[in-house]
């Protein structure tokens, strides 16, 4: 992977943002249980960076996917893993199917605002049970005359009570379920849209996670992405890119977290000596930022292998697999060293530790992964010997 | 990593002579303790595979460091780790500081006859009483006229039974460990090298290694390499290319273990069905698989960066590391779930957990890894904290 110095331009212009405009205010956030993102998105907009690579038309940058790469991994440097989990489904899980299969109007109407950062976007497709195995999904849209009725609930909506329109996964038809199904953009101020509430969740305290029931809402069919009953198809790309930034968008955070244990054990005696010159934590971290490198290089190699057009189903996951098993093993194993200033619920340790918990279940949990990888190598079992 | 149709074609030359020459005879080969290295190593130079990234004058390829890593990757296919191991000495640790910084008559000599597979090569670094920690070696040469007298010994000697030559590292002078050190080729024949014994060890069985004793043995000045007092530094570097080719040299023998585990345990049936079938052993090579596609990233970063002229110190030793843990950890997890068949002795798992076992040892051990990694996070106490 080499990178070019535009690839360094975009993380100085989303650094300088981090910085001025979202980590002096995180903490009141996490406290409020949401962050503006209204107000956040539009400065991410005005800069460029929600559309560095969606078409120029829609005002995106045009640049290829490891510019979108480079900023997924700068967002580790946001003190939270709300803030940065909520841009990722803006950029890269609820617009990619949009950019890719959108008519000009539909692309016009809800992509443009979605990059310039006057919408906030959010993605429907898990439900109360159907989360990991998306073909069960329960959520139907029927057609009548030239609108969709659509019926059932969303869950785990990220982004879901402040956003502007949902990219909808719906079942629209009969027949087997990897082909009934449609992406439909779906305004949440439509009437019958009801956020039913914003969950309580265990970390990502910031982010708003909401459920949703839809009854009776009627969206024209023109807010169709793509071709009627392509839904699960694009949704499965748009997944692609989901993992590839699940797993970049983890690399610095974790490095974050190791370089301030080391602060801090540096600076914290004990026994009349560092915490740090113990050979047993200088080594551990040591081994933990090998394990940072390992998911860094699998990405890298993910993303040069998808430039180069080819499929990176196995490396994605993997690198998705990877990144949650790491994120667990370096937030616990940080947490330690920092003993009771660790476990403060303010502290960076506690914060990473709770958020980053969410990794190995959000966008397709590790078994998932572990299933797909086992499909690709061969070894996953009939159905029935299951 | 970018590669071409030549790489592609060195593979197919490694697999090749493999097949042919190599795998037919392991099993006999770890049976006598040793393998015919003249007659293995006069084959692969007639090939044009010892000589890949060395100079052209001395009947190298000239290519640059990634023909060598394909190299390391491509003899992961040879069904034990000696073999590898031997060739390994020959092309990437006893060869790398000659090819680069000895004069041509000395690479006339000894390099030229080592890439046409004349010469066994061997490095003398290790002693008894120094191993990873280098700078504590005891062996001297003297300067007596034009020769040096050489006394000490040498420890763990790879293709020391067979060698025609070493590259031994020797205090050559007083002052500072790190500026009183030459290396030296030493041919073996010499008066007064002596071999004392072949080891006997827990795996690596087809390769024969030795502990050497140096009587005042009088070789050449002009058989130093380089400049005088420059010795660890050389060695420094060639330790380099001798981690880089671990790392790159584990990948394969994984992905043949874990290949060869799947197709074990899809034909063996318990309570009537595939032992693969189970979730547990099929998910679990999932999670084994994408840990040697983390390494394999690793890897290709590490040679990327090196090829781009930086300082791969960091990524190259933690390839290492990551190669030790995870060749453990795969050979242990798959002999699990071949039962009794893989606590055979001749079983290809068998001798991938015992020959394996020494990636975490030689070449650095595991901790060394892990005090550069930490001296270059800065996080590695004075001597005197230690």
């Amino acid at each position: 992977m080499q990178f070019t110095p535009e690839h360094a331009e975009i993380r100085r212009t989303l650094r300088a943002i981090i910085d001025k405009d979202i980590n002096p205010h995180v903490d009141k956030w996490e406290d409020d249980g949401i962050f503006p993102a209204h107000e956040v998105f539009k400065k991410l907009g005005g800069a460029g960076l929600l559309g560095i690579n969606k078409p120029a038309e829609f005002g995106g940058m045009a640049l290829d996917y490891s510019y979108a790469m480079v900023m997924a991994e700068e967002l580790g440097h946001i003190n939270c893993g709300s803030v940065p989990m909520a841009i990722g489904v803006q950029t890269d899980m609820a617009t990619p199917a949009l950019a890719r299969y959108g008519s000009d109007a539909l692309r016009r109407e809800f992509l443009a605002p979605s990059i310039a950062g006057d919408y906030v976007a959010c993605l429907g497709v898990s439900e109360t049970g159907a989360g990991s195995d998306v073909a069960s999904l329960k959520t139907t849209a029927r057609r009548l005359g030239g609108d969709w009725v659509i019926d059932g609930g969303k869950m785990w909506t990220t982004n879901g009570t402040q956003a502007d329109w949902m990219c909808l996964l719906a079942n629209t038809g009969e027949g087997p379920a990897h082909k009934n199904k449609s992406l439909i953009c779906v305004p949440m101020k439509t009437k019958g849209v009801q956020i039913v509430k914003k969950l309580d969740k265990l970390g990502m305290r910031s982010s708003d996670t909401a459920q949703i029931f839809f009854d009776e809402v009627k969206v024209p069919v023109r807010n169709t992405i793509g071709q009627e009953g392509m839904g699960f198809v694009y949704q499965m790309q748009q997944f692609q890119e989901e993992r590839l930034w699940g797993a970049v968008s983890a690399v610095v955070g974790m490095e974050r977290l190791i370089d301030q244990t080391i602060e801090y054990t540096r600076e914290r005696k004990v026994f009349g000596r560092p915490l740090l010159d113990n050979q047993v934590i200088h080594f551990k971290l040591a081994e933990l930022r090998t394990e940072v490198e390992l998911v860094r290089s699998l990405c890298y190699r993910a993303c040069e292998e998808y430039l180069d057009g080819k499929d990176v189903t196995m490396l994605a996951s993997m690198a998705k697999l990877k990144a949650g098993r790491a994120l667990r093993l370096v937030t616990d194993g940080c947490l330690q060293y920092w003993g009771g200033a660790g476990y403060l619920w303010e502290s960076p340790t506690a914060r990473a530790f709770r958020d980053s918990r969410l990794a190995s279940i959000g966008g397709g949990a590790d078994e998932v992964m572990l299933q797909i990888i086992a499909k690709l190598m061969g070894t996953l079992p009939r159905l029935e010997n299951r | 990593m970018k590669f071409t149709p030549e790489h592609e074609a060195l593979r197919q030359t490694w697999k090749t002579l493999i097949d042919r020459e190599i795998n037919p005879n392991v099993d006999e080969w770890e049976k006598e303790g040793a393998f015919p290295a003249h007659q293995l190593f006069k084959k692969m130079g007639d090939a044009g595979l010892l000589g890949v990234d060395k100079p052209v004058e001395f009947g190298g390829s000239g290519l640059d460091f990634s023909y060598a890593m394909i190299c390391s990757e491509s003899l992961g296919l040879v069904n034990g780790g000696s073999i590898p191991m031997a060739t390994g000495v020959q092309i990437s640790m006893a060869t790398p500081a000659l090819a680069r910084y000895g004069s041509d008559e000395l690479r006339r000599e000894f390099l030229a006859p080592s890439i046409s597979g004349d010469y066994v090569a061997c490095l003398g670094v290790s002693e008894t009483g120094a191993g990873s920690d280098v700078a504590s070696i005891k062996t001297t040469a003297r300067r007596v006229g034009g020769d040096w007298v050489i006394n000490g010994g040498k420890m763990w000697t790879t293709n020391g039974a067979q060698a025609d030559w070493m590259c031994l590292l020797a205090n050559t002078g007083e002052g500072q460990v790190h500026k009183n050190k030459s290396l030296i080729v030493v041919p073996m024949k010499t008066k007064g090298v002596q071999i004392v014994k072949k080891l006997d060890k827990l795996g690596m069985r087809a390769s024969d290694t030795v502990q050497t004793f140096f009587d005042e043995v009088k070789v050449p000045v002009r058989y130093t390499i380089g400049q005088p007092g420059s010795g660890f530094i050389y060695q420094m570097q060639q330790f380099q290319e001798e981690r880089l080719w671990a790392g790159a040299g584990t990948l394969m023998g994984c992905d043949r273990i874990i290949n060869a585990t799947i197709d074990y345990t899809r034909d063996r049936k318990v309570f009537g069905r595939p032992l693969l079938d189970n979730q547990v052993i099929h998910f679990r090579l999932g999670e084994l698989k994408t840990e040697v596609e983390a390494l394999r990233s690793l890897v290709y970063r590490a040679c990327e960066e090196y090829l781009a002229g930086n300082d791969v110190t960091m990524l190259a030793s933690m390839a290492k590391l990551k190669a030790g843990r995870l060749r453990r950890e795969v050979s242990d997890a798959c002999l699990q779930y071949w039962g009794g068949a893989g606590y055979l002795w001749d079983n290809p798992v068998a001798r991938s957990y015992r020959d394996g076992r020494l990636g975490s040892i030689g070449g650095g051990a595991d901790e060394v890894m892990l005090q550069i990694i930490a001296k270059l996070m800065g996080t590695l106490p004075r001597l005197g904290n230690r």
